[in-house]
């Protein structure tokens, strides 16, 4: 190595510093300090029993029903809205990519939603489904007394459909991205040799699009899986509708055990690290290698 | 470039004048930053206003305003506190947060100097939430008690127990005779709970770790409460209802009785004069016919942080802000009950209360309070709401199952152990 690449290397490594410093501090930092949380007892209300107790915060969460009824519901909630967020965000896609004309206004337009603040989003849902102020009820077909949020189903249904309302255009926003970089000439080669329209987005669309089709998946599914905002406002967690974000806000801030709600935390971490690795394994060898 | 450079240099400096004129008190004048929820009547802020101007520059109380739900009160007051916080100094206690704060050392016992004149002629079960392990922590500054509200001329006697008021608004129908409760997941539920099950003989704790829960009282109790939920005449939004959806329901003239506190008598005088015409109050209703029920119990007290820098300053400000006169007008301006037994026998009491002011003192005297003693309260409270919710799944002809889940559920909370 020549004297200036090493001067260039370690003005490299000076420049980078700050960034690494500060990434450090605000992710990593949180991150170990909730782990160590998460091996003792510690509970704001009892400041005098405190003390390092291993790995039984963990043993206490992982036996819990409360605990794997919350990953349950927060699975069921990730799958069902990301399912359905990806076959409407792809039919907004084509329709985005494909209009001759407003095309402006129809990208801004489906993208209001998302632009809404999700609390105030779970709000407007919440008062729209309440059977008192709603107008739901009101609907044809709708019982005027229905309680939305007095069963299960039908608070899972509200906050799913919420969810799907809010993010389905981030979805299909990342989809035409990945649309917009298919180049045209393919498809007009497909139509010469007489390929259909479900032929050519099978054999075409779908497999170029892959690397932004599971970016999106990708993106979405962690995101839904951190599920919190609409089932605070909507149900709070009644009829058994807890996400794994409540549970942990309930040890965290309601009952203010640091060492039950860190456990629950670095739980929480490590299931979204689980589902990133799939992804990012299942993407690296969708991306095609080289040119 | 250098344009902005000074724009920059501009903003800075105002900034840093602006950060230096901010606490530039050079009087010794304490600031008492007063943490309590937006009571809308205006009561506490002009006896705030009257006791700092009368405090000849001791002190000036500043509202700081908490969440309308006190569940989210606590939260934002113990994150604070959690963080030994010393801008706060004054807080306004829901009645059964003393025993935790008290216990994480967040609450200052009130000094022996000011002990007789704020709890003088104080309800003794209104005091009871103010103490924590014999000790007092907190001021009353007013009270609360739920009251059977009813219609008069729907219902022609006033039911003395939940069977019998079930029975009577099956007898009206689903479309006017409804009955309003709070069954939502929260503490109004637990509010409900602890009622019925204290006016069936019993408690849910005997000391702050031990449960008491008698299992043939505690049944009838759950099945008086699965009874009415499961009926037809229960609110339709039963288990989602809280204070306000139960007073917005009576209020559409839907239901024949309510259990409420008593801010809707001056909320239906202003919202829905024809109902409010027909309103009636009486006594909350009990599980056995000769037994006199349990009302529960509610309200704020005053307590002072313990990282607050004007310990001196807060006590005074208290001792100024729960004085009779302006308990009597926080009552006037919102409805909210007194705490000193001697206020209701001021003939302007009847102005606030035309007509149930005694029904008021009666309910506050033989209230049941929260087991609040426990400073696990807030463990227990989420362990009573997981057993309980949803009101309407309670089997009245078998509460068993809901009484061993209570159960468990209470002591899984008393030995803090598990997810809650």
């Amino acid at each position: 190595m020549t004297d200036k690449t090493r001067a260039e290397r370690k003005l490299g490594f000076m420049l980078c510093a700050p960034a690494v410093i500060m990434m450090l501090l605000v992710t990593a930092y949180p991150i170990l300090y909730a782990f160590i949380l998460s091996l003792q007892k510690k509970d704001l209300r009892f400041p005098d029993e405190s003390g390092f107790v291993g790995l039984s915060n963990y043993v206490t969460v992982l036996g819990s029903s409360l605990w794997w009824q919350a990953v349950f519901n927060t699975a069921f909630i990730t799958v069902v809205s990301v399912a359905i967020e990806l076959a409407i965000g792809m039919v907004i896609a084509i329709i985005m990519h494909r209009a001759i004309f407003g095309r402006g206004a129809v990208r801004t337009s489906v993208l209001i939603p998302y632009g809404i603040v999700t609390v105030v989003a779970a709000f407007a849902w919440f008062y729209a489904f309440d059977p008192g102020s709603g107008f739901v009820n009101h609907l044809p077909f709708i019982a005027d007394d229905k309680a939305w949020f007095g069963g299960r189903f039908s608070s899972f249904a509200v906050i799913i459909m919420a969810e799907i309302w809010k993010t389905t255009p981030f979805m299909a926003l990342l989809l035409l991205a990945g649309l917009a970089t298919i180049d045209e000439s393919l498809y007009e080669a497909a139509r010469v040799d007489g390929a259909s329209a479900w032929q050519r987005f099978t054999r075409i669309t779908l497999p170029l699009l892959k690397p932004a089709l599971l970016v999106a998946l990708l993106f979405r599914t962690l995101d839904a899986f951190r599920v919190f905002d609409s089932i605070f406002i909507m149900t709070k967690g009644a009829q058994n509708t807890e996400s794994v974000s409540i549970v942990g806000y309930q040890q965290l801030l309601s009952r203010l055990n640091l060492g039950l709600g860190s456990a629950v935390s670095v739980l929480i971490f490590v299931l979204v690290l689980m589902i990133a690795t799939a992804f990012v394994k299942g993407f690296g060898t969708a991306v095609p290698k080289g040119n | 470039m250098s344009r902005v450079i000074a724009v920059m240099a501009a903003v800075t400096t105002v900034l840093v004048l602006a950060a230096c004129g901010g606490d530039n008190s050079s009087s010794s004048r304490a600031t008492l930053n007063f943490f309590i929820f937006n009571e809308p009547s205006g009561g506490v802020q002009a006896a705030a206003k009257q006791c700092s101007a009368a405090s000849n520059g001791a002190y000036d109380i500043k509202f700081q305003y908490l969440p309308s739900q006190a569940d989210s009160q606590r939260e934002q007051l113990v994150r604070r506190l959690g963080a030994k916080d010393d801008s706060l100094d004054i807080l306004g206690l829901d009645v059964v947060w003393t025993g935790e704060f008290a216990n994480a050392g967040w609450i200052e016992p009130v000094p022996a100097a000011i002990r007789p004149a704020v709890t003088e002629k104080v309800f003794p079960s209104v005091l009871n939430t103010a103490r924590f392990e014999n000790k007092l922590y907190a001021v009353p500054i007013w009270s609360n008690t739920q009251l059977l509200w009813y219609r008069k001329d729907r219902v022609p006697q006033v039911p003395k127990t939940w069977t019998e008021m079930t029975r009577m608004a099956e007898k009206i129908g689903p479309a006017k005779g409804q009955i309003q409760v709070q069954g939502n997941k929260y503490e109004g539920l637990v509010v409900w709970t602890n009622a019925v099950i204290a006016s069936a003989g019993t408690s849910i704790l005997s000391g702050p770790d031990k449960i008491a829960l008698d299992p043939v009282k505690t049944k009838a109790a759950l099945a008086a409460m699965g009874g009415m939920a499961s009926s037809p005449v229960a609110a339709p939004n039963i288990d989602t209802s809280t204070e306000d959806t139960a007073r917005l329901g009576f209020e559409s003239g839907s239901s024949s009785f309510m259990i409420n506190y008593p801010f809707v008598y001056p909320s239906a005088k202003s919202n829905a004069p024809a109902v409010f015409k027909q309103l009636g109050a009486a006594k909350y209703p009990g599980i056995y016919p000769n037994v006199p029920s349990k009302p529960p119990l509610g309200g704020i007290n005053l307590a002072v942080s313990s990282y607050s820098k004007h310990k001196a300053a807060a006590f005074a400000a208290i001792k100024c802000l729960i004085k009779p006169d302006n308990q009597l007008a926080i009552a006037k301006a919102g409805g909210l009950p007194p705490v000193r037994a001697d206020v209701y026998d001021r003939p302007a009491i009847n102005q606030v209360y035309p007509g149930f002011a005694d029904l008021i003192r009666s309910s506050i005297r033989d209230a049941a309070p929260r087991p609040s003693e426990s400073p696990a309260y807030q463990d227990l409270s989420l362990a009573i709401q997981d057993a309980i919710h949803p009101s309407s799944g309670i089997d009245p002809k078998n509460p068993g199952s809901t009484y061993d889940k209570l159960n468990d559920k209470v002591q899984q909370a008393i030995d803090r152990k598990g997810l809650l």
